[in-house]
């Protein structure tokens, strides 16, 4: 019977939920990594129990993880546990935690419009290749996109985003400048979208060396031009590999769609309670069906009225229902943040997702019901699911 | 050799327990130590120290023989008692947050 591993990253380390493909009891495992931050940990699709994780800390910086049992034991890259971490002459095996500009970093805009160094900060987001489990993409903040080769033991910068033009105008949003979205086109290696808080989505067709703004059709009404090339606070963009040239976005305010690899942009928020959230995903098998969390406003990352509420639209956008079986429907004021709401691929479409108040809520039937895995974790900031045989 | 306190959560990244030490080469100083602890436990690069700067982390402080000497020079000598082994250097995450 098939089984599913949901990755929990939160405030406070890493958490590892399983379940069979029944979806009703559930194994905890954890915390992984106690008292770290842990922004993001997701399994390569080519070996499922290569994972991989951002490990980070106000006092001690970035770390990057890699397991290769599905998350029982972790060792950084280039370190394997128990043996030598140098090499001959005493030279460090791998440098997983070190991310740096290529070339000269330059600047960006601060918050006041003065000019501001780039400065590495975390890994938001790890995006492993779909066919080689050694090939893996961070996002990171101050934004930009690295890649490794060689399983995460060192890092070199794609930094024909950053340098494409637009980067010394980008501005960071509340929650610092983050390359949080990196989707890998199944059907075009060459294609990679990524988005940028506050700069908007991007799209490159050579494989990273050169990178475009796809923004057109974004309206922004906080930003000086409110239909400028960038500068957009997009919050998460998600596709459909059955789809590759369809993208939904959650922008800051707005959910919207492009038919044309972001090419233009068209809002589909139809009927929702308030267009502003954080999380955007598409059922496995339903490529038209997609869910958002409406949260009330930018000034209150919580649920409208205190009801936690996905909005299922099975029409790819304007028309959505409420679902709220089994979800709090009255004094509830979590956030559910970008990264934490991903999809298992089981002939009932698995949904899931966490919120800021330590809670994952699981749905085995594409969103109909829900209820909590786990009730009291810290604060989540991160969720991804495995489907496995 | 060079006797070395680490915060607790460093120590697991490097799988130690307790105080380790090191053999540190040339004048022992700040910046001497902090080579030799990152070539012996590469895991900690970027940690303690930013990787491009060499400044360190700020919410890092360096302490010895009771003394705060975060502001000291990376260059500057270490005080005797640490280079002779009868203290160690402590490196501690600063108490932050309310």
């Amino acid at each position: 019977m098939s089984k599913v591993r949901v990755l929990v990253g939160t405030r406070k380390g890493a958490f590892i939920l399983t379940s069979d493909g029944k979806r009703e009891k559930w194994d905890v495992d954890g915390p992984h990594f106690a008292g770290w931050e842990l922004y993001h940990l997701k399994g390569s699709p080519a070996d499922p129990n290569r994972l991989y994780a951002s490990q980070c800390s106000g006092w001690f910086g970035q770390v990057i993880q890699r397991s290769e049992d599905g998350g029982k034991t972790w060792h950084q890259p280039g370190t394997p546990p128990g043996e030598s971490t140098t090499g001959p002459g005493g030279m460090p095996k791998g440098e997983s935690n070190k991310f740096v500009y290529d070339g000269v970093a330059g600047t960006h805009q601060w918050y006041d419009g003065t000019a501001h160094p780039w400065e590495f900060k975390r890994v938001w987001h790890l995006e492993p290749s779909l066919t080689d489990p050694d090939i893996v993409y961070a996002g990171v903040e101050d934004a930009a996109l690295f890649r490794s080769t060689d399983g995460g033991q060192s890092w070199k910068e794609l930094s024909g985003l950053r340098k494409h033009g637009s980067g010394p105008h980008w501005a960071p949003g509340a929650g610092g400048m983050c390359l949080h979205s990196i989707i890998l086109d199944p059907s075009n290696p060459q294609r990679i979208y990524i988005a940028i808080s506050a700069a908007g989505a991007f799209r490159t067709d050579d494989a990273g060396k050169t990178w475009r703004p796809i923004n057109q059709g974004l309206r922004s009404s906080h930003i000086p031009d409110g239909t400028a090339e960038v500068g957009h606070c997009v919050h998460h963009i998600a596709m459909h590999p059955s789809r590759p040239g369809v993208l939904f976005m959650q922008k800051h305010w707005d959910v919207m769609r492009s038919d044309n690899a972001g090419d233009l942009w068209r809002e589909v928020s139809g009927n929702l309670p308030t267009d502003f959230g954080f999380v955007i995903d598409i059922h496995a098998h339903e490529p038209e069906t997609i869910y958002v969390v409406p949260i009330k406003s930018d000034g209150e990352h919580f649920p409208p009225d205190g009801k936690l509420r996905v909005y299922r639209s099975r029409t790819g956008g304007n028309e959505w229902e409420a679902l709220t079986k089994g979800l709090p429907q009255q004094d509830c004021y979590v956030n559910v943040l970008r990264d934490a709401m991903a999809v298992d691929s089981l002939d009932s479409c698995g949904v899931y997702f966490g919120t800021t108040g330590g809670q994952v809520y699981a749905s085995a039937n594409a969103g109909d019901s829900w209820a909590p895995i786990v009730r009291d974790l810290p604060a989540v900031l991160s969720v991804e699911v495995q489907t496995l045989p | 050799m060079i006797r070395v306190v680490l915060p607790p959560h460093l120590r697991t990244l490097a799988r130690v327990d307790g105080e380790l030490t090191l053999d540190v080469r040339g004048e022992i100083t700040q910046r001497s130590v902090l080579d030799a602890l990152e070539a012996a436990y590469p895991m900690l690069s970027g940690t303690v120290r930013d990787h491009v700067t060499q400044k360190r982390r700020p919410f890092l402080r360096f302490f010895a023989c009771e003394e705060d000497i975060s502001h000291e020079q990376p260059d500057a000598p270490l005080p005797e008692a640490v280079v002779s082994g009868a203290e160690p250097l402590y490196i501690i995450g600063a108490i932050a947050g309310g």
